[in-house]
This record gives C-alpha cells, sequence and structure tokens, in this order.
C-alpha cells in the first residue's frame, strides 16, 4: 500500500468520526448535559479562587457555624472558615485525586490486559486468573488495610485506590486486544515486517482506545466515590486540606444542627459522579458499538 | 460435576493464598511493623521479650509460613488488643454481617428482578428511562451519605426508624433496624440487577420460541413470566456472585455508619488497633464467604440451566 493511500484511508475512517462525534453526543440529551455540566464545574472549581479569593485555611472562631451571609455565601465552618472557598480547594483536590487514581488505573489495568490479550499462553493464563482472583476479593478489605498502615498522604490513597480497581478494565482491554490482534489488518502489518511493539502501539492500541475512554470516564466515578468513602473513615487525604469526602467527614458531627454543612458536600460527590456515570454510558453508546442500543 | 468441583477448589486455594499473602506482608513490610503494636513505655527488654514470643524475630516469609500452617488446622491465633482468640472474635461478630448480607441479597434480587422486567417491557419508554435514571444515581450516591441523609430524615426529623445498633424487644424493632442498612447496601447491588434483568429479557423476548409462543395466541403474561422469565433469569443468578464481594465491601461503610456489630466494623478495629492477627482473621474468613457464595451461586446454577452440565471443560 503506497503512502498516499495510507493517509487516504485514514481521512475517510477518521474525520467523520471526530467531526460528528459532539454531534452523536448532542443527541443523547443525557450525557451531553453531563459533558456540560462537568465542564463548568471544573472551570467553576479551578477558576473560581481566583475570584473568590477568600482563603480556605483561615480560621475565625469567632464566626464559627454561621449561617449565610454576603461576607460567607455559604456560610463558615465548626472552625470558622468559608465553606464556599473550602467547596472549590476541596473540589480541586476531590476531582484530582478521582483524575490521578483513574490515570493510575488505566496503566495498571491496561498494562496487565493487553501483555495477557497480545501475548497470550502461560502469561495470559497467570495474569488473568491474578485478575479475576482480585475482582473476588472484598477490596474495601485492602484497601483500609492498606492505607491504616501505609499511611495517608494523597499519594498513597491514589495508588491504593488504582491498585484495588484496575481489574475491569483490564478485563475489558484483554478482550478488545484479542479482539484485534487477529484482525486481518493487524496481520498485514505484521507480515510486512512491522515489529510488535510496533504492532500493538500502531495498530491495536488505536483500535482499543474507546473502550478505554469509556472505563476511564467510569473510573473517575468510582475513584471520587472510593476516596468519599476512605476519607469518611479518617483515613483519606488529611485535613487542613479540603476534600469533599474529609469535609463530609469533619461535618457529621455537626450533623444534627448544622446539616448544610454534611448536605452540600455529598450533593456536590453525587452530582460529579452522577455526570461521569451519565456521560461514559452515554460515551459508550456512541463509541462502542457492541453495547449500542438495539 | 467432579472435575469442576475440584477445579474450583483449586481456584480457591489460590485465592486464599493471594489474599492473605497480601494482607500478611503490606502489614509487616510497613514501616513501624508490627513492634509498633507494643505499648509505648516498653523498655527494650520487654520489648525482645514480646517479639521473642510472637516469633517477630523470625523472616516475614517464616512467619507467614507458620501463619498459614496454624490457620490450615483452624488456629488463627489469638487477638493482640483484648486477648481473645481470633476466632471467638470473628464468631461474634460473624453471624450480623451474614444476615445483613442475606435480607442484603434477598431484598436486591426480589426487587432487582422486578424492576428490571417492567423496564425490559417498557422499553424505551419513560418508565425505562427513569428506571434506568434511578439505577445510576443508586451508584453514584456515596452510601455513608446517603446513610446519614436517611437517619437526618428517618430517625431524627421523623421519628419512624432507629438509628443503629441491632436487636430489639420486639419483632417488628429488630426488624426495623435491618431497613436502612439493607436499602443503603443495595445501592451497590440494585442496579447491576435491575441492568441485568433487563438486557436478559430484552434477548430472550426476541428469540423464536418467544416469537412461536406469542403466534400460538398465548396471553402476553404467560409469554413473559411462563416463558421468556425462566429463562431470562438464568444470566441474573451468575451476577449474583459478582455482586457479593462488592457488597461485603459496602458493609465496612454501612457497619460504620449504622454501628452494626459484623464483620465490617470488625475490620475497621483491628486495622487501627494494628492487630494483626485480627486483621488476617477477618480477611481470611470474608474471603471464604465469598468463595463459599460463589460455589452456591454455581451449584444453582447449573442446577437451573442443564446447559451448563460440562462447566468445568
Amino acid at each position: 500500500m503506497s503512502q498516499a493511500q495510507e493517509v487516504e484511508i485514514k481521512a475517510v475512517k477518521r474525520e467523520p468520526r471526530f467531526r460528528s462525534f459532539l454531534k452523536e453526543l448532542s443527541k443523547n440529551k443525557v450525557a451531553f448535559i453531563a459533558l456540560i455540566f462537568l465542564v463548568l464545574i471544573h472551570v467553576v472549581v479551578f477558576l473560581g479562587p481566583f475570584i473568590w479569593t477568600v482563603n480556605p485555611d483561615s480560621t475565625d472562631p469567632r464566626n464559627a457555624l454561621a449561617s449565610w451571609s454576603l461576607e460567607h455565601p455559604l456560610g463558615t465552618d465548626d472552625l470558622g472558615r468559608d465553606v464556599f472557598s473550602r467547596m472549590l480547594a476541596g473540589g480541586q483536590i476531590t476531582l484530582l485525586v478521582g483524575f490521578a487514581s483513574m490515570v493510575f488505573t488505566v496503566i495498571v489495568g491496561g498494562l496487565i490486559g493487553a501483555i495477557a490479550g497480545y501475548f497470550g499462553g502461560w502469561i495470559d493464563t497467570i495474569l488473568m486468573r491474578f485478575t479475576e482472583a482480585m475482582l473476588s476479593v472484598p477490596n474495601f478489605f485492602l484497601v483500609l488495610v492498606a492505607l491504616t498502615v501505609l499511611g495517608k498522604s494523597p499519594f498513597m490513597v491514589i495508588i491504593v485506590i488504582a491498585l484495588t480497581s484496575w481489574m475491569e478494565i483490564a478485563r475489558v482491554i484483554y478482550g478488545e486486544t484479542l479482539r484485534w490482534k487477529e484482525s486481518e489488518f493487524v496481520e498485514a502489518s505484521a507480515s510486512m515486517g512491522s515489529s510488535s511493539i510496533r504492532t500493538l502501539l500502531k495498530h491495536v492500541v488505536p483500535q482499543i482506545i474507546p473502550s478505554v475512554i469509556v472505563s476511564s470516564t467510569l473510573g473517575i466515578a468510582w475513584a471520587i466515590l472510593s476516596e468519599s468513602a476512605i476519607s469518611y473513615l479518617g483515613l483519606g487525604i488529611q485535613p487542613p486540606t479540603a476534600t469533599w469526602g474529609n469535609m463530609l467527614q469533619n461535618a457529621q458531627q455537626y450533623i444534627w444542627t448544622e446539616p448544610i454543612l454534611g448536605i452540600l458536600p455529598g450533593v456536590a460527590i453525587t452530582l460529579v459522579v452522577l455526570a461521569y456515570n451519565f456521560l461514559g454510558d452515554g460515551l459508550r453508546d456512541i463509541l462502542d458499538p457492541k453495547y449500542q442500543k438495539k | 460435576m467432579l472435575q469442576f468441583a475440584i477445579k474450583r477448589l483449586w481456584q480457591s486455594i489460590i485465592l486464599l493464598f493471594i489474599v492473605t499473602a497480601i494482607t500478611f506482608f503490606l502489614m509487616n513490610l510497613a514501616p513501624g511493623g508490627p513492634s509498633s503494636m507494643m505499648r509505648m513505655d516498653a523498655t527494650e527488654a520487654e520489648r525482645e521479650a514480646i517479639a521473642e514470643q510472637l516469633g517477630l524475630n523470625d523472616h516475614v516469609v517464616v512467619r507467614y509460613g507458620h501463619w498459614v500452617a496454624n490457620a490450615f488446622q483452624g488456629d488463627l491465633g489469638v487477638s493482640f488488643s483484648t486477648g481473645q482468640p481470633v476466632m471467638d472474635r470473628i464468631a461474634e461478630r460473624f453471624p450480623y454481617t451474614l444476615k445483613l448480607g442475606l435480607w442484603t441479597i434477598l431484598f436486591s434480587v426480589i426487587i432487582g428482578i422486578v424492576v428490571g422486567i417492567i423496564s425490559a417491557k417498557n422499553r424505551n419508554t419513560w418508565k425505562d428511562h427513569l428506571i434506568n435514571f434511578g439505577s445510576v444515581i443508586g451508584l453514584s450516591v456515596p452510601s455513608f451519605w446517603l446513610g446519614i441523609m436517611m437517619i437526618l430524615l428517618f430517625s431524627v426529623t421523623l421519628g419512624w426508624l432507629p438509628s443503629s445498633g441491632v436487636g430489639g424487644d420486639t419483632l417488628f424493632e429488630s426488624f426495623s433496624r435491618y431497613i436502612m442498612p439493607v436499602v443503603i447496601l443495595s445501592t451497590a447491588t440494585l442496579p447491576t440487577i435491575v441492568r441485568f434483568t433487563r438486557s436478559s429479557m430484552l434477548e430472550v423476548i426476541s428469540q423464536n420460541y418467544i416469537r412461536t409462543s406469542r403466534a400460538k395466541g398465548l396471553k402476553e403474561k404467560t409469554v413473559v413470566y411462563s416463558h421468556a422469565l425462566r429463562n431470562a433469569l438464568i444470566p441474573v443468578i451468575s451476577i449474583i456472585g459478582v455482586l457479593i464481594p462488592r457488597m461485603l465491601s459496602g458493609t465496612v461503610i454501612v457497619e460504620s455508619v449504622f454501628g452494626w456489630p459484623g464483620m465490617g466494623r470488625l475490620i475497621v478495629e483491628a486495622a487501627q488497633a494494628r492487630d494483626y492477627n485480627l486483621v488476617m482473621g477477618v480477611t481470611v474468613i470474608v474471603t471464604a464467604m465469598v468463595i463459599l457464595s460463589n460455589f452456591i451461586v454455581d451449584i444453582v446454577y447449573s442446577k437451573v440451566d442443564p446447559r451448563v452440565k460440562n462447566i468445568g471443560n
């Protein structure tokens, strides 16, 4: 195949996909609203502190547990800290931890799945048996033990979430790798003398990307939920650094008198996780033909 | 069947090894290590004596070997924090988690199948969309937050349900304590069962024998409930096995929120006290629970579906 032809085929195959992507997504109203909501929440959380410049960590005990006012639009917490600026700062950490955990999850799961699928044989057997075993472990028990003995830094939280939730992605990637490695264009590439690494990266990986996007979108949702659950048990990222999870944990003791302190971060977590889940479902309908609605 | 049982046994043993090894090495190789469980004011000599007594001077692999050998004889050691045998401490807590788990499975299977059928029968109508929306919400709410909110509403504001603890003077009282924990644990399992039932029903409904029974003029109810449902439920049984570990993970949170004296709370207490034997014991028993329940699910599955008799081959 000449280079010109190759370019042409690429153009025919790829351009409509990306051009129509947003159009297709906008047809799925729920997923489209979820995407817009997520963009908005990221803008507010990451750019908001430039406009709302109140320090989220500065305490004011005389003004503790105040209700909303012009000075503190969402009131203050038990140490008199501004709840609005803590929601913004906490949102940054929560979203970043969710994203970072997802990246590590995809790396671990992707490597295990792709290696098992591509090389087959005993490597496949060992890795996939291990994956199955890990899937049947109630992994929150492991998370708990790991964070208790290893410490509670943000990095540890990210690593522990990734190391206990990579299995689903590994199975997806494994299935996809098996499916594509037998395909004609991969065979053609190999028969033209491409190394197996080149074939894997150039031809197999691009086919897998849609599934990876779907899994990672759902993975962020899972990671944010896990972070909040870990924080609830006091094993997550430690105060004074705010996250939505540890704000909830802190609010628990005031829940009967100041329920708003507990309601706000909970609603924020739920909405973001919900949006990621809806977006993930919507993306799956568009990107993954296997799951398309009949 | 025998071949299948042997294969399953092998897998179970490997699983137990993986889980216990990860937990054991995690705890023993962590900074602080086992010596951190000793009293702060212990003298050097006391530390030595305790370390010697607990066998902490041996290499970690040797210690793991000892632990496995003892565990095989049913001896999980002594809980450091109370001095009771680990088995006794677990036996106290185990029934509570078992009961909670069984009620949750029962609740989510019944409601899940009913809702899944409604969803499939009304495919792509507002009912279907609403059910799907509800399922995603269930999967997206942090369970402890939902728990706290439910306590706020049903216990504090309305005063309908007790907020924590187990048991009660009347049957109704002890039953009412299950309601909130079971509902919250179900948010992890119910949506999956609904989705599975829905897609399984949709697949079965498009089969030829369903078309035949419709063509014969059977009533829609007969077609759906006695022809389609029976076959649609088979894959739903298999998903229960997958959901059990997820549900057990959920007990860690739910038992903490509702003061439920089960295994989930016990692992939190054990980890915080660095009670290594107890952590190992709970991990083993919980893993064994998963293995056993998966085994039961497989047996039911092969009984219900004659096609999977040769599952082991």
